[in-house]
């Protein structure tokens, strides 16, 4: 794909793989029916939806039917929480999550704190990491759940979701994590990550939008959150998205065969992009941690820079990148993660952009960015 | 092939699978982005839903995109209840819902709403006599779904309407899945406050529908996250599916009158072979029921049987409704009917679009009664 722009905004959406979309065609002409009827069209779809969840049961560790198909991340992470939130009621009301959640994850909490649910958000340290001695303290008896992003959307920090879990082992609260971000560059098995629930959504692995999946363990108490049809084994109704279950399908597999590569391509390319700017003697400084952080993300604060204009320059200079996450829906508003990392009043968070990488951006591609990002912040000063 | 099960999913249309390959390849930046991919993305958002608007004869910011049509029902239903709460405890529904309804109110009622279920007659129509009496003052909100995905009667929703507009206080959500542009409704004469439809009904994608929301009505959100769609409904927006699913409103409104004139002549003539066929009671009334939908039972002989053997000769129809197609109990909506459980089990429900032309119905017919006399024969000997 020719694009006039450099798009840096991975983190934010991806474009579809021509081999995702070439699944998906045939599938919306040929095996439109709805998987719950009887008839051959039914069945062939159904077949489509089984092979599919098979497949991706298998890229994550788990068994089929573990998987619930949604329609995106927000609908997996809302359902994750509300789904055990009110199945575990009568164990206790006490949530853990942190600072530095997706807005899909933390304004789900602050819901339920109107509900009656009480809720820890845990601090991170200047990476952007959580304590693992402040969350073991903030455990009760009347924990329920525990949900921690595996791999941050804004900066890039990998959260020791691992370390939570083998600490959470004897006790009965839920573990979830959102893995959205992750799974392109990370290798995500539940098994070894210990957890119960965990969301993953297709957009941001170059497959569709609109379609994602809840892994829910075998055995973990969960309430259904969108009622309906008996489709999902009663977890999830709704009529079955099948061009868009099998898209997801192809682009984890796709994303599972490429992951090596990629990281290490990305990783190369952050490494440009740092070179460079330091080569140009630009002030400027890492937002997370780079030595361990999802690879395709790349958080840099140029201080003095008002985020704003700078956004709009380099949009305008060609290189598409943006401040925090897309999701908080068209506004530059300063972001909570960085204000988490640093303080509520703290520079970092009016000065700072994502830079995020992934299909079709090349070297040649990220050193002309890093050129139009020094050139930029060089005039802007 | 002639397909005949277009109340469960129908094809999509050439130009939407256009559409949606194009918008995916051109049109992928998150509409939340603030640079230029974005914007573009951005634009046509607005202009889908500026359509979606005009061609619903509804205001562009009533217009919020959901998953389908299982989400609008739970989200008008659950996201009115919830936040309304304070009106009333009090619903109003029927005994033929669709299930994304009636599990909706079932959750309402374990917590502690009290809903009443308007019986129906046996042509499953409730009487405007027995919704008067049941509205209460603390009514908060009254759901009916305008044309029955199994019998295809249509409820009468304009007369109901017309009864609540002195009752500014009770909200009145209208699943209108089946109905959309088969039986026209007016949203807006008709004092609806709310309404579902979904997109894979009229041959636009699966996993895309639309909630009317009337200005000045706002809803407990069932999905917190990134504040899409006037914080109503959060997730990254399914652009190509949304694009898609607009095209196909485009498409089936155009063609509404027009193919409404020519399904009742299929219907008619369908209804004309059967009636006189001496197996079979048509359940689905001439008069009060949608064009498109034809409800029967064929005396001693088993729906499935009888879909495997038409399926022999291409032609696709389906018992009740997919969603619930599994299990093979009888449908309850049919049981609300009072049709006897025996006959209920044994319905088959045929189900057109306005793509189905006079010589396959001809076909069908020819079939239908060739393959029910090979199965009378077999089950006398
Ligand atoms: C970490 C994380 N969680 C959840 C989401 C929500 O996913 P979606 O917008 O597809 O619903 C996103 C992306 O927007 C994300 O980055
Ligand atoms: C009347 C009615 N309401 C709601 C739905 C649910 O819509 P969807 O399949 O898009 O979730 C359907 C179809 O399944 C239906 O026929």
């Amino acid at each position: 794909m020719k694009m006039e722009h450099i798009y840096l905004d991975h983190a934010a959406t991806t474009p579809l793989h021509p081999k995702v979309l070439e699944s998906m065609l045939p599938i919306y002409q040929k095996v439109f029916g709805n998987p719950s009827s009887i008839h051959y069209f039914g069945r062939e779809a159904r077949k489509l939806v089984d092979d599919a969840r098979e497949n991706i049961a298998k890229a994550i560790g788990a068994k089929p039917n573990e998987i619930v198909f949604t329609s995106g991340g927000t609908e997996a992470d809302n359902t994750a929480i509300i789904g055990t939130a009110m199945a575990m009621k009568a164990k206790g009301n006490h949530i853990i999550t942190s600072k530095i959640e997706h807005h899909a994850v933390l304004h789900t909490c602050q819901y339920l704190e109107t509900q009656g649910f009480e809720v820890t958000y845990l601090d991170v340290d200047e990476k952007g990491r959580i304590q693992l001695d402040e969350f073991q303290q903030a455990i009760r008896e009347d924990t329920i759940l525990v949900t921690v992003m595996y791999g941050n959307n804004e900066v890039g920090t990998i959260q020791p979701i691992r370390e939570m879990a083998q600490i959470l082992e004897e006790h009965s609260a839920l573990f979830h994590t959102d893995a959205v971000q992750a799974f392109g560059v990370k290798k995500v098995e539940v098994q070894a990550l210990g957890v119960d629930l965990m969301s993953m959504v297709a957009h941001k692995i170059n497959g569709p939008k609109g379609v994602g999946f809840l892994y829910v363990k075998e055995g973990t108490p969960f309430s259904p959150y969108q009622h309906g049809g008996e489709q999902e084994r009663k977890r999830r109704a709704g009529t079955h998205n099948v061009p868009g279950i099998v898209g997801l399908e192809k682009a984890l597999v796709l994303a599972a065969e490429n992951r090596d590569e990629n990281d290490s391509h990305y990783r190369r390319l952050q490494t440009i992009i740092l070179q460079y700017l330091e080569e140009q003697h630009i002030d400027f400084s890492v937002n997370g941690d780079v030595k361990d952080c999802l690879s395709h993300i790349l958080n840099l604060y140029f201080p003095g820079i008002k985020v704003e204009p700078f956004l709009t320059a380099l949009d305008l200079g060609g290189v598409a990148v943006s401040s925090g996450s897309a999701c908080t829906a068209g506004s530059v508003e300063p972001s909570h993660v960085l204000s988490a990392m640093y303080g509520k009043e703290a520079e970092q968070a009016k000065s700072s952009i994502r830079i995020s990488f992934g299909l079709y951006n090349t070297e040649e591609q990220v050193t002309q960015a890093a050129k139009i990002i020094a050139q930029t912040v060089k005039r802007m000063l | 092939m002639i397909y005949l099960d277009n109340s469960a999913t129908t094809p999509p249309y050439p130009e939407v699978l256009e559409t949606y390959r194009i918008v995916s390849e051109r049109f992928f930046a998150n509409p939340s982005s603030i640079h230029r991919l974005g914007g573009k993305s951005e634009d046509l958002l607005n202009k889908s839903r500026q359509q979606a608007a005009d061609l619903l004869g509804v205001k562009e910011n009533e217009v919020i995109f959901t998953s389908g049509g299982t989400e609008g029902n739970n989200f008008a239903i659950k996201g009115a209840a919830l936040k309304y709460r304070h009106r009333g405890q009090h619903l109003i529904t029927t005994r033929v819902e669709h299930p994304a309804s009636r599990n909706a109110f079932e959750q309402l009622e374990a917590l502690g709403f009290e809903v009443t279920y308007l019986e129906v007659d046996e042509n499953g129509r409730i009487s405007v006599d027995d919704f008067k009496e049941a509205l209460r003052e603390d009514t908060l909100l009254v759901s009916i779904i305008h044309v029955n995905n199994e019998l295809g009667t249509i409820q009468p929703v304009k007369e109901i309407g017309k009864l609540l507009k002195s009752k500014p206080k009770t909200l009145f959500h209208v699943d209108h899945v089946q109905g959309l542009a088969k039986v026209p409704l007016n949203f807006k004469e008709s004092g609806i406050d709310l309404c579902t439809v979904s997109g894979h009904k009229i041959h636009g994608p699966k996993g895309t529908g639309i909630l009317y929301v009337r200005e000045g009505v706002s809803l407990e959100p069932l999905l917190a996250g990134g504040g899409q769609e006037f914080a109503q409904r959060s997730g990254t927006e399914n652009l190509p599916a949304i694009a898609g699913m607009v095209k196909a409103l485009r498409i089936t409104m155009e063609k509404s009158q027009k193919g409404i004139a020519q399904l009742e002549s299929l219907n008619a003539k369908i209804r004309e072979a059967l009636e006189s066929h001496p197996l079979v009671t048509i359940h689905s009334n001439a008069q009060e029921s949608a064009p498109h939908i034809l409800n029967a039972t064929v005396k001693g002989i088993r729906a499935e049987v009888l879909i495997h053997a038409l399926e022999e000769e291409e032609i696709y129809i389906s018992t009740k409704s997919a969603c619930s197609s599994k299990d093979t109990g009888a449908s309850e909506i049919l049981l609300a009917c009072h049709i006897p459980e025996a006959v209920a089990k044994q319905a088959i429900r045929i189900s057109m679009s306005f793509e189905n032309t006079e010589a396959e119905i001809n076909t069908f017919i020819a079939a239908f009664k060739k393959k029910v006399g090979e199965l009378e024969k077999v089950r006398e000997a």
